[in-house]
């Protein structure tokens, strides 16, 4: 089989693993101001994502990493292209990240709430830029011969384009929100749950019109099948997170934004970014990709390396695996 | 300013800032796990009060080092569109591997350090920490590896106008990387010696007049640090020689720049500081100190042998490399223009020296520290920490005058040619450049510049608040019932031993 696709598939599952993960962890980002009603609560909130974040960041660099290794102008040609909202998702991680660490370093209302501002910031503004970047992937934009963008500053912005950032941005914040119903206890648990279930509908309504678009745009017969699976996924979550059974509903988020994954690059495939202008300078599997060694050593790399990666990560899941509720925040405990 | 000149610049700050954090967090991890090690096999309170009192500092930086982490990944896609597409087939693959083999373990067991201390048993808290720092040291090595290949590119073919990768074994062991690393992380133990010596003399001084039940861990970490920055500087030492060695072979113009030596020389004199303008390549206006044949000794292991100077090798590049630049309009202003062989002067020279009188100079305030200290004397002078404080910039400054002259003495290349590689095997730092606009590299360089900055200043005034602190700060008061980090007694509806 050729390496090419078969990299084209392992790139595809660390956009989905990435936007499974660090999904939910967005969604409670975002949640913040909503669910958590006291600092206990927004403690409560930020702890059950604290030992993981970091981890589930790690997807998109290795995302982006592996497209630069096996598809070099790819890498290069979605990225310069997409540049300023690539930046505004750095400079919101870059914050978020550091929020994360420092909000709990000095005991004061006006210092927590600075920081409380940055994490809900740098949890919307991420899966938006995300979402943007990956439909513009996914829907192309006009390239010349050498794989540079043709236009503005702003050509990966258009309806199309936004539509799928806000699809990431919806879907973000049901998984936070199922996750919160799934990781937290008491008076949380059940705001986050029933806040999930109301807004399950409206909130995944863009990404299911994502994957209608792209499928009836650039999609191929069987990328109906995933199609479908994004559909009765939502509906799943729905009706699970209705009948309490949030563990279900967690899952069913996730097989959802695989499902959704799969959906888009395949209809993607074989390019990796068409061009909307002349279809001869599309960036395609074949013309994008690494040379057949590279792609080899690569494949070593990542067949021992990435379920590694889903064995510890798993782990870690496992040790945190238990419900944080508001008794469970020790006091603050800073210097002086 | 033109792109060219903006991303250079843009990569010069995220990338000097970034590896602020980095040499701290790797010399630092290793040191704290090392830490808790004596702490998990002697059980002596002090090791723990060392490791949670570092460890603090530590995750403070970690953080930062992180994220400015992130904006290195992509920035290669966003400015150097063009070097990414030239060279993705073999830089990408160290990047990719340090991503999977090394960002995963960093991440994943750093977590679950910060928050396990009471969900895991002692041996396999241990065993996170030391998963984390190692993993910083394999993160190094791909990273430097990848570096290593653009200045002495190997394990390559040219194939349809593009180096193609037909070694990852000869990527992996550049002997350009292999010196390269272990000068690199020796760098980042003399930024985290200096550290320990710097805060750990300031608390002994200032608690010198009473009874301080903590005098012991202070005691500790200043020998140990002392210890470290005197280690990390033989190793910077022996194998920075080996750098010189093959940089006068591999880049025999960096080296020229080095010493800003405009005329071959031979024997060569070694240049300890100069006077006047060594940025003029005439040098008629510039008076030196100077060591005779020593140069040619670092060069060559042999006091007489000869030092190109940058008059002659600048002939030598024209004519292997062209004496103008191809008439692309990608090139924008340089486009047809004659091409300047000869890197900044004054960066190369003087970034030189800082970075070698800097390193010696941390060194040796470790070493007078432990001796003002000897026998448990605290000396009563103000400037005592004062030095010891200052002391704690040098290193990084040492670390980043040396990259500054490493990345800015390769100039005009961002692929310097292997003397003895394949044809067509490099490229001009102006090739590489995004084909995007002034406007967006503007954006990025003012935004992140900023955003830096402030991020930088609540690092310190957290460090400072932390290190005010000191073990107080760290520790909470401890439960009469239960002993820190030990599982007896524990129930579900106990409070988290770390939360955020």
């Amino acid at each position: 089989m050729d390496l090419a696709i078969v990299w084209f598939c392992v790139i595809a599952l660390f956009w989905a693993g990435y936007l499974f993960l660090e999904g939910f962890d967005f969604g409670v980002g975002m949640l913040l101001p909503v669910l958590g009603r006291d600092n206990t609560e927004r403690r409560v909130m930020i702890n059950t994502i604290g030992p993981v974040w970091d981890g589930n960041e790690v997807w998109v660099i290795v995302a982006g990493g592996a497209m630069f290794a096996a598809f070099p102008a790819w890498y290069a040609g979605l990225f310069s292209s997409a540049y300023l909202p690539l930046l505004v998702v750095l400079l919101a991680l870059i914050g978020r990240g550091v929020a994360f660490e420092y909000r709990g370093k000095v005991d004061t209302e006006r210092w927590r709430r600075t920081w409380d501002r940055v994490i809900v910031l740098g949890s919307w503004l991420p899966p938006l830029g995300i979402g943007l970047i990956i439909s513009t992937t996914v829907l192309g934009l006009p390239l010349d011969a050498d794989g540079n963008r043709v236009g503005s500053a702003f050509e990966a912005v258009r309806w199309d384009t936004l539509l799928g950032a806000v699809a990431i941005v919806g879907f973000s914040i049901v998984h936070g929100a199922a996750f919160l119903a799934l990781k937290t206890d008491g008076e949380l648990r059940h705001r986050a749950r029933r806040l999930a279930v109301r807004i399950l509908p409206v909130a995944l309504a863009p990404l299911l019109a994502l994957v209608v678009l792209v499928q009836v745009r650039e999609g191929e017969a069987w990328t109906v099948a995933p199609v479908v699976v994004v559909f009765l996924a939502a509906a799943v979550a729905w009706w699970r997170l209705a009948k309490g059974r949030e563990g279900q509903a967690f899952a069913s988020l996730g097989v959802a934004i695989v499902g959704a994954a799969v959906a888009l690059f395949g209809a993607l495939y074989p390019d990796v970014l068409p061009s909307t202008g002349d279809p001869a300078n599309s960036l395609t599997v074949s013309n994008a990709s690494s040379s057949p060694y590279t792609l080899q050593v690569m494949t070593w790399v990542a067949a021992f390396g990435a379920p590694a990666v889903l064995v510890y990560q798993g782990w870690t899941y496992w040790v945190f695996r238990k419900r944080i509720s508001t008794h469970h925040i020790p006091k603050v405990h800073v210097p002086r | 300013m033109e792109v060219l000149e903006l991303a250079r610049w843009q990569f010069g700050i995220t990338t000097v800032y970034h590896f602020l954090m980095v040499p701290l967090t790797i010399g630092l991890s290793i040191l704290v796990a090392g830490m808790q090690t004596a702490w998990v096999r002697t059980g002596n309170e002090r090791y723990l009060k060392m490791t949670k009192f570092w460890g603090k500092l530590l995750l403070v930086n970690f953080a930062m080092g992180v994220v400015t982490g992130i904006v290195q990944e992509f920035q290669f896609g966003m400015n150097w569109s063009a070097y990414s597409r030239f060279v993705g087939d073999v830089f990408g693959a160290p990047l990719a591997m340090e991503g999977l083999v090394a960002f995963f373990v960093e991440s994943t067991f750093l977590g679950l350090w910060i928050f396990g201390w009471d969900r895991l048993s002692k041996r396999v808290h241990l065993a996170c920490v030391w998963a984390f720092s190692l993993a910083t040291v394999a993160s190094a090595y791909f990273i430097l590896a990848a570096n290593s290949w653009m200045q002495h590119p190997v394990g390559v073919e040219f194939v349809d106008g593009k180096p193609t990768m037909n070694s990852i074994w000869a990527v992996l062991t550049n002997n350009t990387a292999l010196a390269a690393i272990p000068h690199t992380i020796a760098g980042t133990f003399s930024v985290a010696a200096a550290f320990l010596v710097g805060i750990a003399a300031w608390r002994l001084w200032r608690k010198r007049k009473e009874a301080d039940e903590d005098r012991k861990v202070w005691r500790s970490s200043l020998k140990l640090g002392t210890w470290v920055g005197v280690v990390a500087f033989g190793v910077l030492a022996i194998t920075g020689d080996m750098q010189g060695k093959l940089m006068f072979e591999q880049q025999p113009m960096k080296m020229a720049a080095a010493e800003a030596l405009c005329h071959t020389e031979k024997p060569a004199s070694f240049s300890i500081l100069a006077v006047g303008d060594v940025a003029n390549a005439d040098c008629e206006s510039v008076k030196t100190f100077t060591v005779p044949a020593l140069l040619s000794f670092l060069a060559h292991n042999d006091f007489s042998t000869e030092v190109k100077g940058v008059e002659d090798l600048v002939g030598q590049y024209q004519e292997q490399y062209g004496t103008n630049y191809p008439d692309d309009p990608a090139l924008g202003e340089l486009a047809g223009k004659p091409i300047d062989y000869v890197p900044n002067l004054p960066v190369t020279y003087w970034g030189f020296r800082t970075m070698i009188g800097f390193g010696a100079l941390s060194a040796g305030i470790g070493v007078l520290a432990l001796w003002l200290t000897r026998r448990d004397r605290i000396p009563n002078t103000k400037w005592f920490p004062r030095m010891t404080l200052l002391g704690i910039a040098l290193p990084f400054i040492a670390n980043s005058a040396g990259w500054i002259f490493t990345e800015m003495g390769r100039q005009p290349f961002v692929v310097v040619p292997n003397p003895t590689g394949v044809d067509g095997v490099w490229m001009f730092t102006a090739q590489a450049v995004s084909n995007v606009t002034t406007g967006e590299v503007w954006t990025s360089l003012i935004s992140l510049t900023l955003l830096y900055a402030v991020l930088g200043v609540v690092e310190v005034f957290l460090m400072v608040k932390y290190v005010r602190g000191g073990i107080e700060g760290v520790m909470p008061p401890k439960k009469p019932d239960r002993d820190d980090g030990g599982d007896e007694g524990k129930s579900d509806d106990d409070a988290l031993a770390f939360a955020y």
